[in-house]
């Protein structure tokens, strides 16, 4: 999973879109996202969150402005989806396949890098189960290694770990941590715990419902690698206290 | 111990019938013309079991094939017409003429335009049958989980990949729902079709065995007839319910607990 050493950048600018119904789902967006930097938006719920990261994605197609990478090649994305949204007929080898059979990968390749992306996330010995045989948390690794198994430049989260419990959520973190640490993914990050960005993130980008837009942007100052200890630090809570306030007083919205 | 005693209660309700409506025959001694007991129904079958097997045979290929038939044609058409909303528009209500025709009222004009007798029951069946498979199978495509499909464009899949890896296979549980629903009727069309087309001899079908029986007020031979078809039908329920069962046991929820029949 070396692959992804030649990392991009993420660029928005001026981003924006507006519904066919004269929605105003995101006003004119501007950040960028440095090469091989984690990023997450925190906001309210139904803020354009999840809008930007689709953008993002090239699933939907900004109204005005545009999102590139600094380079002329298209990059690789992974999206990861609030829901694992695995094929429930394939086995999780074959979940995981996917990008690959679809891109037409030869079999001998496809094996060896599905392997490696099911070993990253702890699933080797899962890989002929089926999905219904798999908890919750399960699943979800298997949509990271779907994710990870095509090598992305751009990782993108669409509140991956929503419908965890606590304990597994904060594994989850830590893994996801560790990952990012090892290799040079771009990562645009979605989620409305405040805490969970300032973990996780090198920047947070704080955004307000109605329109959507992005009021502030901060540098987490924690420097890696992490540990759940950090959370506990008096300079952490003091950072999240921080954050909650932008988020309150620019969107009026009560958060954490 | 509850699936002995889900087959054993239906039987001992159908024995408790049989005997009652034997007893009544005999009690009010009924000739057998006006209605056999189930005793000459039984004679009936064991003496002219042989002859009458073989033109369930008839029947079953003209039904089998139908189905066959349906299940290409049905499938294929509602992955035609998955492809664009304005084709489904267009060839919707042709296809809903199927279903709502009486086939019946069709036969006479398939009976002068088609010379072969097999190929007249055979379109009468498929009529009868394709219906629910074109409905449900289009249901099925378009019921497609929206994030996969978005994770299919985000991978730029391709038209054929997309319909091969993820349309196709959700449609899956719903073509066997209405494969389901088809199989049965194929074996009432074909029995439909025997009837009005009045194909006769000894190359004929069980339909019209039981036709020709009461014509000759041979009720219980007639009702041997009936007895088989009804078998029959229960037997082509079975094989697919149980087919469907075993494609869709690894996945999906209607395959896990089947009852079965």
């Amino acid at each position: 999973m070396e692959g992804s050493a030649g990392s991009v950048p993420l660029l928005f600018e001026n981003v924006s879109l507006t519904f066919a119904n004269g929605t105003q789902a995101v006003e004119t967006a501007s950040f960028s996202v440095a090469a091989g930097q984690f990023a997450s938006i925190v906001g309210p719920s139904g803020c354009g969150k999840s809008t930007l990261l689709r953008i993002a994605s090239g699933l939907l197609k900004a109204s005005t402005g545009q999102v590139t990478t600094g380079s002329s090649k298209s990059p690789k994305v992974g999206f990861i989806f609030q829901e694992p949204t695995l094929m429930p007929w394939a086995t999780v080898f074959e979940n995981v396949a996917l990008p690959l059979r679809l891109q037409e990968t030869t079999e001998s390749d496809l094996s060896d890098r599905v392997t490696d992306a099911l070993s990253l996330v702890g699933l080797e010995a899962f890989a002929d189960a089926y999905p219904r045989e798999l908890s919750g948390g399960m699943k979800m690794r298997v949509s990271f290694a779907r994710a990870l198994v095509s090598q992305p430049d751009v990782l993108l989260l669409d509140e991956p770990f929503a419908a965890l419990d606590e304990f597994t959520r904060a594994q989850f973190n830590d893994d996801l941590l560790r990952l990012c640490e090892h290799h040079s993914w771009t990562t645009l990050f979605v989620t409305h715990s405040i805490q969970e960005a300032t973990y996780l993130s090198d920047k947070i980008l704080v955004m307000s419902a109605r329109p959507g837009r992005i009021t502030t942007e901060k540098l987490v100052p924690f420097p890696h690698p992490r540990s759940q200890s950090l959370r506990a630090s008096h300079g952490f809570l003091d950072f999240v206290t921080e954050v909650s306030r932008d988020l309150k007083t620019t969107a009026g919205v009560a958060a954490q | 111990m509850t699936k002995s005693r889900n087959l054993l209660l239906p039987v001992l309700f159908g024995a408790v019938l049989l005997g009652l409506w034997q007893a009544l025959i005999r009690v009010y001694d009924v000739p057998p013309y006006i209605l056999p007991a189930p005793s000459d129904i039984a004679r009936a079958l064991w003496v002219d079991g042989p002859e009458l097997i073989s033109a369930l045979i008839v029947t079953l290929q003209v039904t089998i094939a139908a189905l066959l038939l349906a299940c290409i044609t049905g499938a294929g058409l509602a992955i035609v017409l998955v492809q664009s909303k304005v084709l489904e528009r267009m060839m919707m209500p042709y296809a809903v003429f199927l279903q709502v025709t009486p086939i019946v009222t069709v036969a006479p004009f398939i009976i002068i335009w088609v010379e072969t007798p097999f190929i007249v029951l055979l379109i009468l069946a498929w009529i009868a049958a394709v219906f629910p498979i074109i409905s449900n199978t289009l249901l099925g495509l378009k019921s497609a989980d929206r994030s996969l499909q978005d994770l299919f464009r985000l991978y730029g899949a391709s038209r054929t990949q997309t319909l091969r890896r993820l349309l196709i296979p959700s449609a899956l549980p719903y073509f066997f729902g209405g494969l389901r629903i088809s199989g049965g009727l194929a074996l009432i069309g074909t029995v439909v079709a025997e009837m009005v087309a009045g194909t006769s001899g000894v190359s004929s079908g069980l339909a019209s065995r039981l036709l020709e029986a009461s014509y000759r007020l041979e009720l219980a031979r007639a009702l041997a007839c009936f007895v088989l078809l009804s078998v029959t039908g229960y037997a082509i329920y079975g094989v697919l319910n149980w087919l469907s069962g075993q494609l869709l046991r690894h996945w999906h929820e209607s395959a896990m607990d089947e009852p079965g029949v």
